[in-house]
């Protein structure tokens, strides 16, 4: 995904220093790129999040307004959690594009923030310009905890894939979040 | 008896070789037959008498020397020492003796010379012989050569000889004319058994005084020579066969020679002695036989037709009765002479006159001269322009027929092209087109049309209070309008408005009424304009339809003198012409907005295409290719016009219509928003890009900065500390600087800032960041926030935030002025936040306010629906319909709350009219 509107796919098998694909349909800058197994997701400052569908051969273009700062699949592949500069995080079906859940409370108006979904899919979370990283529950959509990460925006946000473990980046320090009972061998 | 004996003895006579006494014993020798004794030669050897070069092929293989494979090769010889002794070998040295023997081919025996050899053969030899003789000392001695000579003539000749013939002579008997006048006359008709020659020639012989009668001469020896070139491709001497001849009744050259007319006296004329002498036997033919001594028997392929004779007898000609062959011969070519009579003159010897008239060469007439063509020329006397002597012009126009109707295009160099051309006859110039407007599309040129005449309303309605506060009782008077634009054009107009341009052709009449108000406009006749306007109009259409034409004319001329001769119309389709667009569109997004702002997500966000992915992306992936048989890639393209300009006008600007969300905040950022497509990827962009270049240089050397610092060990509370310490003493130069970006200083004056130290230039950005916030803060300050969450910003904190750095993991109470210092050090690369994005950014936070006032509200009610999406979510797999349904008393529950309802009739939409969609 790059700023000038485009999506670049290439094979790294052939090196080849071209790519084999661009796909230019967004409108602006495009701030996230996923992929699954057959599956292309994207989100742009345009507002949309565009999944391109190799095996159906389909775009499926959302429109969410906001510009986008972030998508992310669900663990179950079923559905897409989407940031936007609005400061709500939505969960949307990934077949038909309906809201499934919309998460507030954080802050997310000017930089490009990551959001994760927790490695059982029970939780979503969010950086936020607070300097805190906030989680809900994916079901409820009531915040579920809200971690103080440091005074500055906490700019990128990761977890693991299958372990409670979260990784944060704020102010020049990357931090890893464990549970409560986890005991450092 | 013994005396008789012995006397009988001695009278023996014996002849012959007695034989052999037989011995005793011995058997008598059978003797060989003929057909058993074989030949030999002189040498002994059986059945050869010729050499190998006698005797032919088989000679050659049998008999040859030495061996079957023929004569032996001579061996080497070395020619070191008989290299004098090389000698040219001849056919001789090869030879058998028997070829050189009396019988060979080259025999060596004695032979009677040419000299001894019959005299018949060489008459140069026998002449030279002759002359010798007589200019001999001896004369007639060589008359004995002939004795002394061995017999070598043949038996023809010889036999001639003894009848008479002697060598010179012609073969024939012999003649009593002299040989030149031998020919036969033409007059008389030889037919059928012909007068014996005796009468015939006797009466020649009258007429040769000085012939003797009895003296007879021999005939010429001459060999016919046939003078007819030969003109075909046939073989020597071939004559086909002559149709006329197999025609009945048309008389061939066979017939004629039997009777021997006029046409053959041409060949008589060359001595045909031949002719001349066959003829003296008299009557000759095929029919006859051919005489011993005659030559005729050369025809033999001539066939007898029935068709040589005639059948009838035709009628005679009235009158001296010398009609038909039997007629005299001048008679006969009479007609002939007719044409000959052409020719009255002599000719010269050697040529005769042609047989056939050449054919006449075609004769072309002249031109036909122009009626009024005179032959001289005179020069008409040139009248300047504008000048008064009225009759002197009368006079002229009298006599050109017309007169230039414009004074002013008198002078040639005046004219234009297109006044020339008109003046030339010539036809316009039809490949390129007149106007622009002809390069659009119809329904461009309709478009175009309709933006035109409205923004002629709009200056129409601009015009008309104007005018009605100017000139009370007349709107819009046409009078003004002409004037105006008469004046506007001038004399331009001249040649504007011809007949290819039509700016009203969808309408007829009024295309009609334009052409007419063109040609009076050209004409100069001001008053009359309005004539050609409509009447049943009001004026002030009247008064706006003029206008109008004002306008066409102008934008004719404009365009179609320049445009169209410089360009011409292209003879192929051109693809440049053409644009790739993607065949479906995003499509517009207001009423999309709508939906996101109700939370309808699903149909009415949603926007499907087909799209095509790379082959290699799609085995990359491993997926099968949806497409296997499509060669495009991405999604599908349709052509369209390129330059039409509404292809690029009505793409919709996501952007503005995002921040339809709420009214002020559309406000503030339409205002804030260029016409051009803004990347929404950051605010402050935006604020950047309304100063263009020096903006730009100074975020530049900014970011340039900001890179410095996150290089720079220091931790970025400290410095942030530092800077805020550091904002005092700064601040000064800080408000000069903003001073100058207003003023535009040269860029010198931002190097020499810029290219300073690095510490000065990453504290005054800070400074700056920081002057600029302090105005959003406090209004955040100011601001009520609510929420639960987010805890309360305040300039006041920051030196509690310096203190509490130490523990960035508690520390929640973080400023947001820190929060954006930190963000201009650790961000990722974004150009710094201008006051417009912040006051952006405020507004949004406002918006978000009164958002969460709502969510109070409506809290409960959310609560609800995500309960219902947890249901939903486990039917998931059963139906996507139920989901909607779902989705549907969600919607119907936010429309049950009235706050929510008030919401959303600012969008102008009722959620019932939503879901009907």
């Amino acid at each position: 995904g790059s700023i000038d509107s485009t999506i670049r796919c290439w094979d790294c098998r052939s090196r080849r220093p071209d790519p084999i694909q661009v796909l230019d349909e967004a409108k602006d800058g495009v701030s996230s790129v996923k992929v699954s197994d057959h599956e292309i997701l994207s989100g742009s400052v345009d507002g949309r999040v565009r999944r391109y569908d190799l095996r159906a051969g389909q775009l499926c273009s959302d429109y969410v307004g906001s510009p986008i700062t972030s998508v992310c699949f669900s663990k179950d592949g079923q559905c897409a959690l989407v940031a936007s500069l609005d400061s709500t995080l939505r969960l949307l079906d990934k077949e038909t594009g309906e809201l499934l859940g919309e998460y507030t409370g954080h802050r997310s108006t000017t930089y490009r923030l990551d959001c994760v979904l927790s490695e059982q899919d029970t939780h979503v979370g969010s950086a936020s310009e607070d300097g805190n990283v906030y989680f809900w529950d994916l079901v409820e959509g009531s915040l579920a905890l809200s971690l103080a990460v440091g005074p500055g925006v906490v700019q990128s946000l990761s977890f693991h894939p299958t372990l409670p473990c979260l990784l944060t980046a704020t102010q020049g320090q990357v931090q890893l979040w464990r549970e409560e009972t986890f005991q450092p061998e | 008896a013994a005396e008789s004996s012995e006397s009988d003895e001695e009278d023996l006579v014996s002849y012959g070789t007695a034989l052999q006494p037989l011995q005793e014993g011995e058997r008598i020798k059978k003797p060989v037959p003929l057909q058993e004794q074989t030949v030999k030669d002189a040498k002994g050897r059986y059945q050869r008498f010729h050499g190998a070069f006698t005797g032919g092929f088989s000679a050659g293989y049998f008999n040859t020397v030495g061996t079957k494979e023929g004569w032996t090769p001579s061996a080497f010889v070395s020619s070191r020492q008989k290299r004098a002794d090389r000698t040219i070998l001849g056919p001789e040295d090869f030879m058998d003796e028997e070829d050189l023997s009396e019988f060979g081919i080259a025999p060596k025996d004695i032979t009677t010379t040419d000299d001894f050899a019959s005299k018949a053969k060489d008459r140069i030899k026998e002449k030279a012989k002759q002359i010798a003789g007589v200019v001999a000392a001896i004369p007639g001695t060589t008359a004995f050569d002939d004795l002394i000579g061995p017999s070598k003539i043949t038996v023809g000749v010889e036999l001639l000889r003894k009848m008479g013939w002697k060598e010179g002579q012609g073969i024939g008997p012999r003649l009593k004319r002299k040989p030149h006048r031998q020919k036969p006359d033409p007059g008389v008709k030889v037919y059928g058994c012909a007068l014996p020659p005796g009468l015939s020639e006797g009466s020649e012989d009258e007429e040769d005084e000085y012939q003797p009668e009895n003296v007879t001469f021999a005939p010429k020896d001459i060999m016919p020579v046939d003078l007819t070139p030969k003109e075909n491709v046939h073989g020597l001497g071939y004559k086909g066969l002559d149709p006329s001849q197999a025609l009945f009744g048309v008389s061939g050259r066979e017939h004629l020679n039997l009777f021997p007319g006029g046409s053959e006296d041409t060949s008589n004329l060359l001595g045909d002695v031949r002719h001349s002498k066959g003829r003296k036997l008299g009557i000759t033919g095929q029919a006859f036989g051919v005489g011993a001594l005659e030559e005729e028997d050369d025809d033999i392929y001539a066939t007898e037709m029935l068709s040589k004779y005639d059948t009838v007898i035709k009628d005679e000609e009235p009158g001296d009765g010398l009609y038909g062959w039997t007629a005299p011969k001048q008679y006969k070519s009479k007609k002939r002479s007719e044409r000959e009579v052409k020719y009255i003159g002599k000719i010269l010897d050697g040529f005769s006159l042609a047989s056939k008239s050449s054919t006449p060469s075609k004769i072309y007439p002249p031109p036909d001269l122009p009626r009024n063509y005179r032959p001289v020329h005179y020069f008409r006397p040139v009248i300047a322009a504008g000048n008064e002597n009225c009759p002197l012009r009368k006079a002229l126009e009298e006599s050109t027929g017309k007169l230039e109707s414009d004074a002013t295009q008198q002078s040639r160099h005046a004219l234009n092209a297109s006044q020339r051309r008109e003046r030339l006859g010539e036809t316009g110039l039809k490949g390129p087109a007149p106007s622009v407007l002809e390069y659009l599309s119809e329904k461009d040129r309709e478009r175009l049309k309709e933006v035109k005449q409205a923004s002629e309303q709009q200056m129409k309605a601009k015009m008309l209070p104007q005018q009605s506060r100017s000139s009370r009782f007349q709107p819009a008077s046409p009078d003004d309008a002409s004037h105006k634009w008469q004046m506007l054009l001038g004399g331009q107009l001249g040649n504007a408005g011809s007949s290819d341009f039509k700016p009203f052709a969808r309408n007829p009449e009024k295309q009609k009424r334009y052409e007419s108000f063109v040609k009076s406009l050209k004409q100069g006749e001001k008053d009359t304009l309005e004539h050609y306007l409509d009447p049943s109009m009001t004026e002030w259409e009247r008064g706006r339809e003029q206008e109008e034409f004002f306008r066409a004319a102008m934008f004719y001329k404009s365009s179609n003198s320049t445009l169209s001769s410089r360009f011409t119309r292209a003879k192929y389709e051109d693809d440049v012409d053409k644009v790739e667009v993607p065949r479906d569109q995003e499509n517009d997004i207001d009423d999309k907005e709508t939906a996101v702002k109700m939370k309808m997500f699903g149909k009415l966000t949603r926007d499907k295409f087909e799209w095509h992915p790379e082959k290699l992306l799609c085995k990359r992936f491993n997926v099968p290719d949806p497409y296997p048989d499509s060669s495009i890639v991405g999604l599908p393209k349709v052509k369209r016009d390129k330059y039409s300009v509404f292809n690029f006008l009505t793409v919709p600007e996501p952007t503005t219509s995002v921040t339809q969300v709420t009214n002020e905040k559309m406000q503030q950022n339409n205002s804030l928003n260029k016409p051009k497509k803004p990347s929404r990827w950051d605010v402050s962009d935006k604020e950047k890009e309304k100063k263009d270049a020096i903006s730009e240089f100074i975020s530049l050397a900014r970011s340039k900065a900001d890179v410095q610092q996150q290089q720079s060990p220091v931790p970025a509370t400290e410095e942030c500390g530092a800077g805020l310490s550091e904002t005092l003493p700064t601040e000064v130069a800080n408000e000069d600087k903003d001073q100058e970006e207003e003023s535009r200083p040269s860029m010198d004056l931002f190097k020499a800032i810029f290219v300073s130290s690095s510490d000065e230039k990453s504290s005054s950005s800070e400074e700056e960041s920081d002057e600029e916030q302090q105005p959003t803060t406090s209004v955040i300050n100011s601001e009520t926030t609510k929420e639960v969450d987010l805890p309360d910003t305040s300039s006041s904190n920051v030196q509690e935030n310096v203190a509490d750095t130490t523990d960035p993991g508690v520390s929640l109470l973080t400023a947001s002025k820190q929060e954006l210092d930190a963000a201009e050090e650790f961000g990722p690369k974004l150009p710094p936040a201008f006051s417009s994005g912040r006051l952006c950014r405020l507004l949004v936070r406002k918006e978000k306010h009164r958002k969460n006032r709502e969510k109070h509200k409506t809290k409960r009610e959310h609560k609800h629906k995500k309960e219902k999406k947890k249901k939903h979510k486990k039917q998931k797999n059963k139906g996507k319909h139920k989901n909607k349904k779902s989705e549907k008393d969600s919607s119907s529950d936010t429309a049950d709350s009235s706050d929510s309802l008030s919401d959303i009739d600012t969008t102008g939409l009722s959620p019932k009219e939503l879901l009907r969609r």
